[in-house]
């Protein structure tokens, strides 16, 4: 479903991905971990299609496509969903508007006729339940004021009501109380299936106990320095990451062929 | 011949055909506002106060006033295709009152609600003290008094509500018109109104509006006052709206500017009384070659007095956008709590605005804050909208959209709020995708 070949990437002229290789399939988990700094966001932010990190080598295929070279609403459009570390703040532009703004422009590239008021509303009412979440959330400006679990629940409201094919979550466990936790990993779990696949960002072992990885990654200065089954996340949690630093990139295990 | 000549030949052609010609307080005032006008002139960016509007161009085009006002042929109004709003409605053409298109409801008893130049020929020194010089007037307001012809003259006996908002409609269909409105808003202790001033012209026609109004808040009274500003694209907007308040009286002062190719307005209120509370809300929107400029003034000149102001900005193209926001805390006027808020979005790469807060503060249990912004649309937030398969072009109107609404929102006559909804969907592109997400 997604290739990642080879990336690098620079902000301001300054390297931050340097050779990324990273391979996921439908149906698949992957957990990326990894230092503060290490260009886990940078990674999920060039995936959405953030321009002000400029690609110096190296591409992205997505469902056979070439990633890079779409605008970011088409590949929202493709099922590309980031649930952002930090989410935006809209003032002016409510929460309401934003779905209904997506969903649609969802359904008229896959040639489904516009959600009417009911239908949308009745959709997104069954989300929010299943995210846990207040009625009157959705009538408020995108995420002002919004504490921030309310944020990272937001994210993944969006995520169940748009159901995207490739979910990239970053670091959205982060912040979020037991009982949130929980609620964010079970509209996770409600999208996971065979034609799905899932990049969960994260700092933490926690949300791997609810959300089973198949993979999991470490990102180290721009690099993907080690791939190995879920094991890796308890013993990184043990360790560190400082162990992993001095040993050599190893290729990563998710790197299967489709 | 130099402006100012000219501008005197005019006053010596017009001033017999004005309304009370014949009224002696009214020719000694008229002359004093001719004698302010022509110790200056134009204002030059000399001026600290016009350093950023040049009020050339109008120097230049000759306007030339019309005493009488000037027949309009229904066609050319029928073209201004002005809204009909619910409530009172009162129309001038080319400056003069126009009974025929106007239309006033049954009013409660004891209120004025009429022509300023059917005051003057009836009952003029009803009007005397309420045409008193005012410091904050501008030589524009000098010449306004010297050239006025008419206007609405609004008077509200205590405790007096009219509930319906009163619309005046200013439209000018003549070509190099100099127009003179003024309008005198009186509300005696707890009366209140609605007034919405809304001045447009014939598409393609230049000429000048020269506006002033004035609003005398009694005790407790309540005035919510709009201008809406649509004139024709050629033509040059000025207006000074000066409000005085006694004690526990509420303003709220909107101002929507959208046309002209130069604006210049000047808003200002005083608080001559303990207690009371203004809330300017602005918003301008310029493209092109247009200049759009604020100067608001508020005078704590009391204790206990709260003002606020939301002004926001949209420029694109290669226009340019002033705002200048003045509060003054008088000595006496403990317990003030001020806030000022400017924000501009910059649309193109040409477009500008200089915005400056003054605040000159003299007492010190005071509240006052400001805050100013210049800035072009974020690219997080567009980045955002994006990712969840919004079109750029949709996302960025949805941010310009919000951005607006904030001071629209503050608009309480319902049906003057949706058609700026309208009107600002309508300037956007893809404002119909927008409109359909409401
Ligand atoms: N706009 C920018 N300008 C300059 N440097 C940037 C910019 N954005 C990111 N960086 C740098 O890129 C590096 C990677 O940042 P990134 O946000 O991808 O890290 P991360 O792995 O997500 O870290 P964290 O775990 O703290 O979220 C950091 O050193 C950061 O300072
Ligand atoms: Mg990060």
């Amino acid at each position: 479903m997604l290739e990642v070949r080879n990336l690098q990437v620079s902000v301001e002229g300054k390297a931050i991905l340097r050779g990324i290789d990273l391979a996921v399939n439908a149906g698949e988990v992957h957990a990326i971990m990894g230092p503060n700094g290490s260009g886990k966001s940078t990674l999920a932010q060039v995936l959405a299609g953030r321009e002000s990190f400029t690609v110096t080598g190296g591409g992205v295929r997505y469902l056979s496509r070439d990633l890079l070279a779409m605008a970011p609403e088409e590949r929202a459009r493709e099922g590309v969903f980031l649930a952002f570390q930090y989410p935006v703040e809209v003032p002016g532009v409510s929460n309401v508007y934003l779905l209904k703004a997506a969903i649609n422009s969802l359904r008229k590239h896959r040639g489904l006729p516009e959600l009417d008021a009911i239908e949308f509303l009745g959709l997104v009412r069954e989300k929010m339940t299943l995210m846990d979440m207040a009625d009157e959330m959705i009538y408020r400006s995108v995420n002002e004021g919004f504490s921030g679990g309310e944020k990272k629940r937001n994210e993944i409201l969006q995520m169940a009501v748009l159901e995207p094919k490739l979910a990239i979550l970053d670091e959205t466990d982060s912040g979020l109380d037991i009982d949130a936790l929980k609620v964010v990993a079970r509209g996770i779990n409600a999208l996971r299936s065979a034609e799905r696949a899932i990049i969960l960002v994260t700092h933490y072992q926690r949300i791997l106990n609810y959300v089973a990885p198949d993979f999991v990654h470490v990102l180290s200065q721009g690099r993907i320095v080690r791939s190995g089954p879920r094991e890796l996340a308890l013993e990184l949690e043990q360790r560190g990451y400082g162990w992993l630093e001095e040993a050599a990139p190893t290729s990563p295990l998710g790197a299967s062929a489709k | 011949m130099t402006s100012t000549d000219r501008i005197l030949a005019d006053f010596i052609r017009a001033a017999p055909l004005l309304p009370g010609a014949g009224v002696a307080w009214l020719t000694r005032a008229r002359q004093a506002g001719l004698e302010r006008f022509a110790q200056t002139g134009f204002p030059t960016p000399r001026d600290e106060e016009w350093k950023y509007t040049s009020v050339a161009s109008i120097e230049k085009r000759s306007f030339t006033p019309l005493p009488n006002g000037a027949h309009a042929a229904p066609p050319e109004l029928n073209a201004l295709a002005f809204p009909h709003f619910p409530g009172h409605c009162v129309v001038f053409v080319n400056g003069r009152y126009s009974p025929a298109l106007s239309a006033v409801g049954l009013l409660p008893p004891g209120v004025a609600l009429e022509s300023v130049a059917d005051t003057l020929e009836r009952a003029p020194d009803a009007l005397e003290p309420l045409f008193a010089a005012d410091n904050r007037e501008t030589v524009f307001g000098a010449l306004n008094t010297a050239f006025m012809a008419d206007g609405l003259y609004l008077y509200l006996p205590r405790a007096t509500t009219i509930e319906e908002p009163i619309h005046l409609y200013f439209v000018v269909t003549n070509k190099n018109a100099a127009i003179h409105p003024r309008n005198v808003i009186v509300a005696e202790e707890g009366a209140r109104a609605t007034v919405v001033e809304h001045y447009a012209g014939t598409h393609g026609v230049a000429y000048l509006t020269n506006a002033v109004t004035r609003i005398f808040a009694g005790e407790q009274a309540a005035v919510d006052h709009y201008k809406l500003q649509q004139e024709a694209l050629q033509a040059f907007h000025v207006a000074g709206i000066h409000a005085t308040q006694d004690r526990g009286s509420r303003l709220w002062s909107h101002s929507i500017s959208l046309g002209a190719e130069i604006a210049r307005n000047d808003i200002s209120t005083t608080f001559d009384a303990e207690g009371c509370e203004a809330t300017l809300n602005g918003l301008y929107l310029a493209r092109g070659r247009q200049h759009v400029d604020h100067h608001t003034r508020i005078d704590h000149a009391k204790p206990g007095g709260t003002s606020r102001e939301y002004y926001r900005g949209l420029l694109d193209g290669a226009s340019r956008g002033v705002f200048n926001g003045k509060v003054i805390v008088h000595p006496q006027a403990q317990r003030t709590d001020a806030r000022q808020l400017n924000h501009n979005l910059l649309l193109s790469k040409d477009a500008e605005v200089d915005t400056k807060p003054q605040l000159e503060i003299y007492a010190d249990d005071v509240k006052c804050t400001h805050g100013a912004t210049v800035g072009q649309l974020d690219d997080a937030q567009l980045l955002y909208l994006r990712s969840r398969g919004v079109d750029e072009a949709v996302a960025r109107s949805l941010l310009v959209y919000a951005f607006a609404r904030d001071v629209i929102e503050r608009i309480r006559v319902g049906a003057l709020r949706s058609r700026l909804e309208e009107m600002l969907l309508a300037r956007l592109p893809q404002g119909e995708r927008v409109r359909a997400l409401a």
